[in-house]
């Protein structure tokens, strides 16, 4: 299937939010096609439907009408509890916030997507341990997020979208709360995850620096693509 | 599965430990003061009837003055009675089967350099059976000392502990006031009543001896009948009100200058009091099981933001529905058996601790121990279920943004 069918395809998406007056437009008919192994930014000023188009490609969100495609399977077919299972085996999330749970070590983080693969303990701790180690972080597995910088909790997030084994992370705006070297470390490891483990990123951002690690810039204006272009990548 | 779920929902509790304890306590509050209430309400209940059993249910008491429970009984204004008063109740009354004189006062007992100061009762052989007697050691003292008026006692377990401490009492000399009688025979442990008295605070003398030695006269003042089996209390009653009345010499349409109690009436009204009790503590109990349970309802509704946000992630890395609401399921039964659990070891503790202070008997109900844990329990898992059951249920996106 994965060779016959782009990884992700949205066809004519749209998102609306509210009814009558406090309408909001979010989306107003997306087309995006991604294969395989690339490495997209999103960029666009802000309220362009940046996040509700990430939030729809990680069905996270249903969009209000549009097709998608996931590796030819129709997203939109699929019930509640199947999108669970497609996010669990396919799909891992990066989120500016972090979104870890609180009071809960990184180690513990990095499992939550194991457990619910039914994966045993022992084995759970290996995978999220090996995690932790690309991310460099192995040595901080016992601390919570409350005693980790930020830069680390977004690693911890980043080694918690790798554990399960993802075919895309979807990254928005990773480095949004992070200082210029942070956010080189954080890019750097996202690349680096691209190229040796051929994972998909789509990645939002606002900032150019960032955007230029990626091999494809996608521009958003007011809820559609305006700009579709290949560029160069770094590094 | 089921034991990783249980054992990540240990894990969350203790992770959430704030949370947990405010919930813990919701239930252990609830249930403890309902089953501490219930418990001791119904101790009460079991006393106050066991009172009245050991005072014979068919046990009538005939006082000298006017009616009712206070009525000036053993004032010195009111003709006593004599000890042929009760032979001939016993010998003309076929509705009746015991009349036991029965004349009692306030003395300071004495033994070597100790005393303490008592109730002296003065009785035929007779009370033994009248007031459900018995005797622990020794012997109650013969119907020949009796009728010749010898300086022998019983004493009640209390006088063991006020006055002879390690030393036995049967043979020892008791002095009171003048008298110094030997002590021939220990009386079984009756207790306290429901309403403080201590039935065991007596030394018992024979009635010829008190009216002797003690009281220089040969007044009785009390005597305790009862009544024979198959015949009604109304019955007796109306049969000793006639007898006394003539043996007293009232006159027709004069009132009666005595009084014929029955224990039954007195119990009953002392049963319906309790009851009453009972009642208002169980009410108490039961606005304390309402109060716990409001606690938990706002806990675990105030916490839901939080979970919501928790449901969000865990359902993002791609748990479905109903792995999110098991973890949320196992986590309140948890909670909830552990705040039972709980309640009921601190309402157990707390009635029979009270229960001992007050003197009562101990009587746990299980009804009441299982209705105060269903309801605090299902408060508990009703409560942190359904929320999270809402939440599980939503796309992530939106309990992600919860606020
Ligand atoms: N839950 C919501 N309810 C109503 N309107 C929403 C909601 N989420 C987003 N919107 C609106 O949809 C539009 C697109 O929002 P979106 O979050 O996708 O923008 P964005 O490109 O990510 O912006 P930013 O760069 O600021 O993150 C905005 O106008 C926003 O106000
Ligand atoms: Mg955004």
């Amino acid at each position: 299937m994965a060779g016959t069918a782009p990884l992700i395809e949205l066809r004519g998406i749209t998102k609306v939010y509210g009814a009558g007056e406090a309408e909001v437009r979010a989306l107003r008919g997306v087309d995006l096609t991604i294969t395989a192994g690339e490495f997209v930014a999103i960029m666009g000023p802000s309220g362009s439907g940046k996040s509700t188009v990430m939030n729809v490609l990680g069905c996270l969100d249903t969009p209000t009408s549009g097709t998608f495609l996931f590796e030819g399977v129709d997203v939109g077919k699929l019930d509640h509890d199947q999108r669970a299972l497609l996010r669990r085996n396919y799909l891992g999330f990066v989120f500016q916030g972090y979104n870890l749970l609180p009071r809960t070590t990184a180690l513990e983080n990095v499992e939550l997507p194991l457990i619910y693969k039914g994966l045993p303990r022992g084995e759970r701790q290996r995978m999220a341990l090996e995690a932790l180690d690309k991310v460099g972080l192995s040595h901080r597995a016992d601390h919570d997020p409350s005693q980790l910088s930020g830069g680390q909790q977004q690693r911890v997030a980043i080694a918690r979208a790798l554990a399960g084994g993802p075919d895309v992370i979807l990254a928005d705006e990773p480095t949004g709360n992070l200082d210029t070297e942070r956010s080189r470390e954080i890019m750097d490891l996202l690349s680096g995850l691209n190229k040796t483990e051929n994972i998909t990123i789509v990645m939002v951002t606002h900032e150019e620096d960032m955007a230029e690690y990626a091999r494809r810039l996608v521009s958003f204006v007011d809820g559609h693509i305006e700009q579709d272009t290949k560029t160069p990548g770094k590094g | 599965m089921l034991w990783e779920t249980i054992r990540l929902a240990v894990q969350a509790i203790f992770r959430n430990m704030l949370r947990s304890f405010l919930t813990v306590l919701g239930i252990v509050i609830g249930v403890g003061a309902v089953i501490a209430m219930v418990t001791v309400g119904q101790g009460s209940q079991t006393q106050v009837t066991a009172d009245v059993e050991s005072l014979g249910s068919n046990t009538l008491i005939i006082r000298p003055g006017v009616g009712g429970m206070g009525g000036g009984g053993g004032l010195s204004a009111d003709r006593s009675f004599v000890r042929a008063d009760a032979e001939a109740l016993r010998e003309e009354l076929s509705s009746i089967e015991i009349a036991a004189p029965y004349s009692m006062t306030n003395i300071t007992a004495v033994y070597g350099n100790e005393n303490h100061f008592t109730q002296l009762a003065g009785a035929e052989t007779t009370l033994m059976d009248a007031m459900n007697w018995s005797i622990a050691e020794g012997r109650i003292f013969t119907d020949a000392e009796e009728k010749a008026g010898r300086a022998v006692c019983v004493i009640g377990e209390t006088i063991i502990e006020e006055l002879f401490f390690n030393i036995n009492p049967i043979g020892e000399k008791l002095r009171l006031r003048s008298l110094s009688c030997e002590v021939v025979g220990i009386l079984a442990a009756k207790g306290v009543t429901s309403y403080g008295d201590d039935q065991d605070d007596i030394v018992a003398i024979p009635l010829k001896t008190f009216q002797r030695r003690v009281a220089g006269n040969n007044d009785v003042s009390l005597i305790y009948v009862t009544v024979r089996d198959g015949v009604s209390t109304d019955r007796a009653i109306r049969d000793i009100e006639i007898l006394m009345r003539e043996r007293r010499r009232i006159s027709a349409g004069e009132e009666d200058d005595f009084s014929v109690m029955d224990m039954k009436q007195i119990a009953s009204v002392l049963s319906g009091i309790t009851a009453v009790l009972t009642g208002l503590l169980s009410s108490v109990a039961a606005v304390s099981l309402l109060v716990g349970g409001i606690g938990i309802m706002n806990i675990m509704l105030v916490s839901v933001t939080e979970r919501t946000r928790e449901i969000g992630i865990r359902l993002a890395v791609g748990a479905q529905t109903g792995q999110v609401m098991l973890q949320f399921l196992v986590e309140a039964i948890v909670l909830s058996l552990l705040g039972g659990l709980l309640g009921i070891v601190l309402g157990l503790g707390l009635g029979a601790l009270a229960s001992n202070l007050m003197s009562i008997p101990f009587v746990p109900d299980p009804r009441v121990i299982l209705i105060a844990f269903a309801f605090s329990a299902g408060v508990g898992v009703i409560f942190g279920y359904f929320p999270a059951r809402r939440a599980a249920q939503m796309d992530p996106i939106e309990a992600l943004r919860h606020q």
